[in-house]
């Protein structure tokens, strides 16, 4: 019978192998999944993961999509290995965007460079105040962060809408629920031609260093390694949890938020009800395939973004539905949950002891 | 050869990287009380649990009344008659003595009279116990009781006890003694786990001693010396420490009518704890599980911050109201009693984990960057001194053996410099030569001019090493007494009664 | 009065996906188990009941089948967690994430159609009298099946030894385990009957409440379930009166608009959400009052050495 053997250390290999592992099952799956549906797996397959390698344009969108995917992911990930369990990316994400989103509103018609960085710190605030609730309601009243930032994705989604209806709706349009475009000094400067890849990729790209850095080698860094891993040992070298609660949460709440302000002011160009479409809880998945480390971050978020791209073309060239996606996504976090074993145990051929029977 | 009850041939149980039992066979007979005597690490509880059917074995036979035994689970090993009392009890806190022993018992057995069938069966036995009282709310002695009463309403045929009286007072140890003679005159055969000498050769009629997974001696207890039996459980003679000369500096940490309460349900409040320790001085806290010493030791740490500053003074200095690092800082270091997850972060390296208590004295750290380097040559030089087996510094702390990190742990510490120590438990389950080595370099840091408290419920040790001893019962300290004018039944008094008459008002 | 009644009657309908949801995550949760997977198994419950009631045009094969749904989703949790020893957070989370996504791929073609009125109590004399004939004599049969269901689980853990073996097994499972009680097996019966009770909470949104089938449609309700459990302090007949406090507030959103109350609609369904932070910080902020109730190896994972 196969048993599950514990190692006596983690084993380096897997930590690299296992999200590998867990694509490459995904993708297997993924052809069983589109046999079922009636689609021809292999071409399906093709063009989710391999077709938007080979253009420029697929390509400069991979990073559109993926400069959310990896802001949010590194935040989440820096609070997951602190056991600080923010799943509220994606409201925190629409209240940056909201928050940036105002300020370029607000100042409609001026002209400045300096527009573009107010609303990138505004809507960095604005994720971390955001954030600042559960981190609140968790070191003051001991309230379940899982729960309390979830609710206020809901919140934050019904604020947004709210506010598109109503007061930032754009006065000239028909009446419209959105807002009014953002003018050339309130966008993201674009990186190539004709493309919609903008800088905040470069400020993504940056984050991943300082994150790193950050997580290896400062104090910082390191009690929110402690703490994950060992609380009662956190408490014995004497780091304070709700310091390491308030650090993370505001960090991906800021991050998150900045990530709002850069998809408003970037490929979307205003603010509309339809701005969250899930990059906060897709995040959730990046920080895991990334396992949790910055440069992983990066990784799995290019990853998921070409799942995002790929869907997207294959719902055009093979009408797949455009729930596949989300499917995919959740298998995917399914493989690498169940790969993780691999890194702290082993599993082995135990040859099966006479009159054994079945226990639980 | 009276009747054999028990027949172990060959049992052998691997887990990965040890060998925990190796070829292991002896016989129990009817009536008999049979010591299994072996160091920790010896394989004693892997050896009872495969006869209790919580683990089975890798090769071996068992026959009971000479009958093939192969339990699959505790409940076919009950239905056989065999009744085990654990070292770590199992018991459930939230739920009372009743649910708890209906838990423990075959199902028919469970019936609407189980009540009144405890409180008959405790009587008996002179067990007292109140079948409607949450576990949580007994004293340690108490729940060992609803073990064996539950053990006892099967009406066992042999009995498992694996080290009862680790948790016990001298004078409850003999209260558990007089019990466990009534069931032998009664028939029934006790296999009694330990690896403390004078219980085996004041209670055992034979003893089987195991060392590294193998039978090395089988004997009859009350013919040897502790020191015969001591030589053939460790394989080698060990000598006792010696301690040095009783010239006592200035007092460097004073504990000062500290008083906290519980962080919890079932927790202890501590009352107007006060002690003073001077320098080259080792001041022992003794005293039974759970009456306050987690507490305790939180609040001289600082994971718990007290009250009023100068409840805990160092050199002259209140340092109540600095958390751990400040406290470093000022002088102090602490092992606390657990290694993996409190003192140690089991998946981190040892390097990673000289940073965790080590950091400010030994500045591991730069304008809040780490030191890596200084880190990982801090870390080798404890694994150098302190004689620690390991692969290397970049190992993770739970890839070493509970001796070898338990030296780290203390090596931490101690080369540190300390001015003030306080370790809780310092050889709680490690081997002798590790405990040995672990006693001397306490003593050495004492000599050295130190302060060193030291908590434990293990008597011998506090005897072995300390110089004075005050008692823990109940959140309350006792006054600190010379050793030479102590003995353990004083001892054993003052960490027995006051306990118990708490609880008793409670009743 | 008639108004009275139609508000009660919209409180337990709107309550009684929450009762199911919650009192299987409360059994979830009493044996150590944390299954953050609920909203994701009621989804896919909602979508399987919605759909096989349609196609096979019987109720009672619907309901089933949102049963067997919401516990096969449950089974995938217990083998990650219980089996492989997965995070029980992070295998919650992507439960959730799963379902959403499969209750969306398997609703596609159900998107906007309606089922017929579920079928509802009615005994001549009873069912006509004046208030209590509609609500205690004409409900659907799945509100007295909630309501016996709450009061069969208190029973359980109060007078059953399964339910003191399942209370054990969430206390100190170590300790059941030596003992002998097979942990990972009552597990996966705790998560069995929570995630059928899910998946039956979503059917319940989507076969009876509604009766339609929209993507997302749970919006949140299986998050509030699990809240629910917190303020309920992991006891049953608390749990029942926590999903009828939240029945209130959706009622309360819905009529303040029929009665005018000059307010976007936004705000009123930004209620439950706010209620149930608001719940969980009354709740928790007396932290020895939720150690005390709560299980104490809740989310731990067990690994039996043999």
């Amino acid at each position: 019978m196969l048993r599950i053997v514990p190692r006596r250390e983690p084993s380096r290999t897997m930590q690299i192998l296992t999200p590998i592992l867990a694509v490459v099952l995904t993708i297997l799956a993924g052809l069983v999944l589109f046999a079922l549906l009636g689609k021809d797996p292999f071409r399906a397959i093709y063009i989710i993961f391999f077709q938007p390698l080979t253009s420029t344009y697929a390509l400069a969108e991979l990073t559109v999509k993926a400069t959310p995917l990896v802001l949010i992911g590194i935040g989440l990930a820096m609070g997951f290995r602190a056991g600080v369990w923010n799943i509220g990316g994606e409201g925190q994400f629409v209240m940056g965007a909201l928050a940036g989103g105002s300020v370029a509103l607000a100042l409609h018609g001026s002209d400045g460079f300096w527009i573009l960085p107010m609303m990138c710190v505004a809507g960095a605030l604005g994720g971390m105040v955001w954030a600042a609730i559960p981190a609140f309601l968790r070191t003051r009243f001991n309230a379940n962060e899982i729960l309390t930032s979830l609710m206020l994705v809901y919140v934050a989604i019904l604020l947004l809408s709210v506010l598109v209806h109503g007061p930032l709706r754009d006065p000239e349009g028909q009446n419209f629920p959105e807002s009014r475009l953002f003018g050339d000094m309130m966008t993201l400067p674009v990186l190539i031609e004709s493309t919609r890849a903008h800088v905040g990729f470069v400020v993504a790209l940056i984050a991943i260093v300082v994150a790193w850095l950050f997580l290896q080698r400062h104090i910082l860094g390191f009690q929110i390694k402690v703490q994950g891993q060992a609380s009662q040992a956190a408490r014995f070298a004497g780091y304070s949890e709700k310091r390491i609660i308030w650090l993370c949460l505001l960090t991906s709440g800021g991050l998150a938020g900045l990530a709002g302000t850069f998809e408003a002011a970037g490929p979307v160009g205003q603010l509309v009800p339809g701005l969250p479409v899930g990059y906060g809880f897709t995040a959730i998945i990046v920080a895991f395939l990334g396992r949790l480390h910055p440069f992983g971050v990066l990784l799995g978020g290019l990853v998921m973004a070409l799942t995002y791209i790929g869907g997207e073309a294959a719902q055009i060239a093979m009408s797949l539905p455009s729930a596949t996606t989300r499917v995919f996504q959740g298998m995917l976090l399914f493989f690498l949950l169940a790969m993780d074993l691999l890194v702290n145990e082993r599993i082995r051929w135990v040859p099966r002891p006479k009159s054994e029977r079945a226990m639980g | 050869m009276p009747d054999t009850l028990l027949d172990i041939r060959g049992v052998s149980k691997a887990f990965p990287g040890v060998q925990a039992n190796d070829d292991v066979s002896f016989r129990i007979s009817a009536g008999e009380v049979h010591a299994l005597l072996g160091e920790n690490g010896a394989g004693k509880s892997t050896l009872v649990k495969i006869v209790y059917g919580v683990m089975r074995p890798d090769a071996g036979l068992m026959t009971l009344h000479g009958k093939p035994f192969a339990p699959q689970k505790p409940s076919e090993a009950r239905a056989r008659g065999i009744g085990m009392v654990f070292q770590h009890f199992s018991l459930f806190e939230a739920l009372t003595v009743a649910e708890n022993i209906a838990l423990g018992i075959a199902p028919d057995l469970a019936r609407d009279d189980l009540r009144s069938r405890i409180v008959d069966v405790s009587r008996r036995y002179g067990l007292e116990l109140d079948p409607d009282r949450l576990v949580g709310e007994l004293s340690v002695g108490q729940r060992q009781r609803v073990e064996i009463v539950r053990c006892l309403l099967q009406n066992p045929q042999l009995v498992i006890m694996d080290e009862p009286t680790s948790v016990l007072t001298p004078q409850e140890v003999e209260v558990l003694f007089e019990t466990l003679c009534q069931l032998a005159t009664e028939g029934c055969s006790i296999l009694y786990i330990s690896h403390k000498l004078e219980e085996i050769r004041v209670l055992c009629d034979h003893a089987t001693i195991l060392r590294g997974g193998k039978v090395v001696a089988t004997c009859t207890p009350k013919e040897e010396t502790a020191k015969s039996l001591a030589e053939m459980m460790i394989g080698e003679t060990l000598t006792p420490p010696v301690k040095g000369s009783a010239a006592f500096g200035e007092i460097r940490l004073s504990i000062n009518r500290l008083s906290m309460v519980a962080d919890k349900q079932f927790g202890v409040d501590l009352a107007d704890i006060s002690l003073d320790v001077r320098a080259g001085e080792i001041v022992g806290i003794g005293g039974v599980a759970g009456n306050g010493q987690t507490r305790l030791m939180a609040a001289l740490i600082g994971e718990t911050l007290v009250d009023a500053a100068d409840m805990i003074v160092l050199d002259g200095r209140p340092v109540g109201g600095l958390p751990p690092e400040g406290r470093r800082r000022a002088g102090m270091c602490f092992v606390p009693e657990e290694r993996l997850g409190h003192a140690a972060v089991p998946e981190m390296s040892l390097v990673e984990n000289a940073i965790l208590s080590a950091r400010v004295r030994k500045n591991l750290s730069h304008k809040g960057f780490l030191n890596l380097r200084t880190a990982a040559r801090y870390a080798s030089d404890i694994v150098d001194r302190f004689s620690v087996k390991t692969a290397g510094v970049n190992h993770a702390a739970r890839s070493l053996s509970g001796g070898n990190l338990q030296k780290y742990v203390v090596g931490r510490e101690i080369m540190q410099a300390p001015t003030v120590l306080i370790a809780a438990q310092p050889t709680w389950g490690v081997d002798a030569g590790a405990a040995a080595f672990i006693h001397d370099a306490l003593m050495q840091l004492a000599s050295d001019g130190a302060a060193v408290l030291v908590i434990s419920q293990d008597l011998d040790e506090l005897f072995a090493i300390s110089d004075r001893i005050a008692v823990i019962a109940n959140g309350r300290l006792s006054e600190a007494a010379l050793v030479a004018d102590l003995t353990i039944e004083e001892i054993g008094l003052r960490m027995g009664g006051q306990a118990h008459d708490r609880k008793a008002f409670h009743a | 009065m008639d108004l009275v009644v139609n508000i009660l009657l919209g409180i337990i309908v709107a309550a009684t996906p929450l009762v199911f949801a919650a009192i299987g995550e409360l059994v979830v949760e009493k044996s150590g188990v944390l299954n953050l997977g609920v909203e994701g198994m009621m989804i896919v419950g909602a979508i399987a009941g919605f759909s096989v009631t349609l196609e096979s045009g019987n109720y009672l094969i619907g309901i089933v089948s949102a049963i067997l749904a919401g516990a096969l989703m449950a089974l995938l949790f217990g083998f990650l967690t219980q089996t492989l020893l997965a995070n029980q957070v992070a295998t919650g989370l992507a439960l959730t994430m799963f379902g959403l996504g499969l209750a969306a791929l398997w609703g596609q073609s159900y998107s906007g159609k309606t089922a017929d009125k579920f079928p509802k109590l009615d005994i001549p004399l009873l069912s006509d009298l004046p208030v209590v004939g509609k609500l205690v004599f004409g409900q659907d049969y799945l509100v007295y099946l909630s309501v016996a269901l709450v009061l069969a689980v208190s029973w359980f853990f109060r007078k059953t030894r399964g339910g003191l073996i399942i209370r054990a097994i969430g206390e100190n499972h170590e300790a059941a385990h030596a003992i002998g009680y097979p942990v990972v097996f009552y597990r996966y019966l705790a998560l069995l009957f929570g995630g059928g009770c899910a998946g039956l909470g979503g059917a319940y949104l989507s076969v009876v409440q509604t009766p339609f089938w929209a993507e997302d449609m749970t919006a949140g309700r299986g998050w509030i379930a699990l809240a629910l459990v917190v303020f309920a302090a992991w006891r049953p007949g608390r749990a029942l009166l926590g999903a009828y406090l939240f029945g209130g507030i959706t009622i309360l959103q819905l009529h303040s608009q029929g009665f005018g109350v000059k307010i976007e609609a936004q705000y009123l369904s930004m209620l439950p959400y706010l209620a149930t932070i608001m719940v969980l910080v009354m709740i928790s902020s007396d932290r020895m009052k939720v150690k005390l109730n709560a299980p104490a190896c809740l989310a731990q994972s067990f690994r039996a050495a043999t």
